[in-house]
């Protein structure tokens, strides 16, 4: 050690807000909606390197649709969605009460982001590729996955399309353009490059998307994801989904001393852009002009949805350890469902009883594929998946060792 | 028949694979253009195109993780890693995504994906470019792991791998991609043109995964080996005159525990032969299914001559790699039991 210079120190960043602390969003800069330009789907990604420091935003605080990248939707597609989004947090609230109820071990809910998920499959064609992380459940309901197959799935009773071998909500579905959900974080990244390069590869027209959060972009599949799609031009969207929160790590840990995880693209050549994850339009649209783009041999584009984790990250995380508890009201950009609610509201095609009646009518159709899932088993009770079904598919065949085996644990 | 070297029969594998099947597609490391650095993958590109053979990245993860997403779209990735020294960066793509694909979606999405890896010493190369990681693989329910020993095996089973519905991890044993090796470093290299395995049907066949072939037939005792260390055990029964069953397991996983059965009990004692560090090593597996399966017919224990439990090291390579003299030495120990 040396006497003639100071002494280094580590810095390990800490989130403005911890229980008990005043939310304090002053230092998130927020752009008006209607701000940011809309690019042609070929620009030269040099040329937009800004948009990966602002936020793509639609509806502004009035509840207008504003800017180049409104006015795609029409209005029974805006409620369609709205339909989308409520599906969604309803069923999310109730399988959360089915978890405490002992009904399953483990579940996630999307509470504030259902926007991400819902408004982005509206963009994609049915026979796209998501590779979603556990947290874009709204790809399955705008998709119109039955909502008992997700139950059956969660519940891990007899009629559960994994047979019971997977944790609840990681879903599978090739029909509804669904791979299968992991739960190791990041790997379905680098996969869906490689689908988006089969599907170039087979000139298909076929896209991918990708999707990741953003504690996981430093896991090294990110980087390998946007080195492949970057050097092959793969078709394929790539989304970080940045709700502020990986667990109890906030998203400065992995986001480090630069300014956006966007950013993290322009090394890459990637035109990477931000978009506000609670505008549905904004959502949409920026997923429309990402798919083109992928669609039209133009390559990956990498978007990051900025938006907030309103609930605990799991059935078995309690946020108001490491967090305040008001931070989610005071969060900036609202509610996705109020603000599309707001929308039609203004356009004059939605009001407060029609919501109420949407409301009524979704809560009534989870209610009775609850009814006609719990009816056939819920974890532990009821009709459950075979035992014998365990040593299936672990390969196609099943080779002699895991026949005995079977024989063996008596099935 | 035709005399090839092991590298020119899985070229001729991969040749014969792409022409039959467009869904066929290989990448890795300098495979391209070049064609692999030990030219495993030559002049594939200039026949079938750089969408079908093509470079990549040097990220290993990138590479398994690319091959997931196209075995998942439906087409049958056959990848190399440079080395299997460099497969650890992928691990979590092939034990926590190839290797469970399959089940966790029940069979909604499958990952028929061929890993191709040089593997083992012999060749001076240090820790970094000799180990035999065999035991990380055959731990994994949903892999396969291969080794084959000679051209026309190593052939045949890349083709039935190509083949297979999942994923399957084939280790080449690098020091006998152009001869086979008895373990005698001093001795002359002999080429494969010499050797009798270096004989390799043309055109399309099959070596059925997991299915042992018996090298040499004898009564006394059963050796169990694979990839170079089958040349190590035929010049160590040759020296010392022992007659023993010489076992190549070919596959490892699924295990042709019927063939090695039956040989064990035709000759009451057990050597097991291989590269790899010892403790965990797959040896332990098969010394552990050997005594299930024939204790009653085991007249002696079972011995493991293996690698020696250090990192490979490079000046004391003849030193670390498992001798025909060790192997003379627990013969004999065997015998005397």
């Amino acid at each position: 050690m040396s006497d003639d210079v100071a002494p280094l120190y580590l810095n390990v960043p800490e989130p403005g807000c911890r229980p008990g602390d005043e939310p304090d969003f002053s230092d998130f800069v927020i752009p008006k909606a209607g701000a940011v330009d809309r690019p042609a789907v070929d620009v030269n990604p040099d040329e937009i390197r800004d948009m990966a420091f602002s936020i793509i935003r639609v509806l502004n605080a009035e509840g207008e649709a504003v800017g180049p990248w409104s006015g795609e939707l029409s209005a029974d597609e805006l409620i369609e969605g709205l339909r989308h989004m409520v599906t969604l947090r309803t069923f999310d609230a109730r399988m959360m009460i089915a978890q405490r109820q002992g009904k399953t071990s483990f579940y996630i809910q999307h509470l504030g982001e259902e926007a991400v998920s819902c408004a982005f499959r509206k963009a994609l064609l049915d026979d796209d590729m998501n590779f979603p992380t556990y947290r874009q459940a709204g790809l399955l309901i705008a998709g119109d996955y039955p909502l008992i197959d997700m139950m059956n799935q969660i519940y891990s009773n007899s009629q559960d399309p994994l047979h019971g071998r997977q944790l609840p909500i990681m879903y599978s579905s090739k029909e509804h353009g669904f791979f299968s959900i992991s739960g190791n974080l990041g790997t379905q990244f680098m996969q869906s490059v490689g689908w988006a390069m089969a599907s170039a590869i087979s000139g298909d027209t076929r896209i991918a998307t990708g999707w990741i959060g953003d504690g996981s972009t430093a896991e090294s599949d990110f980087h390998a994801a946007l080195v492949f799609a970057s050097t092959y031009t793969a078709p394929v969207v790539l989304n970080i989904v940045n709700n502020q929160w990986a667990i109890s790590t906030f998203q400065g840990i992995a986001r480090g001393g630069v300014g956006t995880f966007a950013a993290r693209g322009h090394g890459f050549g990637i035109p990477s852009v931000r978009v506000d994850g609670n505008d549905y339009l904004a959502v949409h649209s920026v997923a429309r002009w990402a798919s083109e783009r992928a669609r039209s041999g133009l390559g990956p584009t990498l978007i990051e949805h900025v938006t907030y984790r309103a609930g605990g990250h799991s059935s078995s995380d309690d946020p108001s350890a490491y967090r305040s508890k008001e931070e989610g009201a005071a969060w900036p950009l609202g509610d996705p469902i109020e603000r599309l609610k707001q929308h039609l509201i203004v356009l004059g095609v939605w009001s407060d009883q029609q919501h109420a009646d949407l409301e009524q009518e979704v809560l009534d159709k989870i209610v009775k594929a609850q009814k006609e899932s719990e009816a056939i088993g819920t974890l532990g009770a009821g009709a459950m998946p075979s035992p014998r079904d365990m040593f299936e598919g672990v390969y196609e065949e099943m080779p002699p060792h895991l026949v005995k085996q079977r024989q063996e644990a008596g099935y | 028949m035709t005399q090839m070297t092991m590298i020119e029969a899985i070229r001729d594998a991969h040749d014969v694979a792409m022409a039959r099947d467009e869904r066929v597609v290989v990448f890795g490391e300098d495979v391209g253009y070049f064609g692999g650095v030990f030219r495993c993958t030559a002049g594939l590109q200039a026949k079938y195109g750089r969408t079908r053979c093509f470079d990549t990245p040097i990220s290993e993860l990138g590479i398994v993780g690319a091959g997931v997403g196209m075995a998942s779209y439906g087409l049958r990735p056959v990848i190399e890693i440079q080395f299997a020294d460099y497969v650890y960066p992928a691990i979590d793509q092939i034990v926590s995504e190839a290797a469970r694909l399959r089940y966790r979606s029940a069979g909604d999405f499958t990952c028929p994906l061929v890993i191709r890896m040089p593997t083992g010493g012999g060749i001076f190369g240090g820790q970094t470019h000799s180990q035999s990681p065999e035991a990380y693989f055959t731990h994994v329910a949903g892999l396969k792991t291969v080794m084959p020993s000679n051209p026309q095996d190593a052939k045949g089973l890349l083709l039935a791998a190509i083949e297979d519905p999942d994923p399957v991890i084939i280790l080449e044993p690098k020091r006998l991609y152009n001869g086979p090796f008895d373990g005698h470093h001093d001795k002359p290299i002999v080429p494969w043109k010499k050797h009798p395995q270096g004989d390799v049907d043309p055109g399309y066949y099959t070596v059925p995964l997991g299915k042992a072939a018996i090298r040499r037939t004898g009564s006394e005792v059963t050796i169990l080996s694979y990839g170079t260390m089958m040349y190590v055990a035929e010049a160590a029964a040759a020296e010392c005159g022992v007659d023993a069953e010489i076992i190549d397991l070919r596959t490892l996983l699924p295990l042709d525990l019927d063939t090695i059965v039956e040989s064990v009990k035709k000759t009451g004692r057990c050597l097991i032969l291989h590269e790899a560090t010892k403790t965990s090593g797959y040896g332990a597996e098969l010394m552990a299914q050997v005594q299930e399966a024939c204790f009653y017919h085991l007249e002696s224990q079972i011995i493991r001559v293996t690698g020696w439990d250090t990192p490979y090291p490079h000046a004391q390579e003849w030193d670390y790699f498992p001798s025909p003299a060790r192997v003379i030495a627990a013969l004999h120990q065997l015998m005397e039991d």
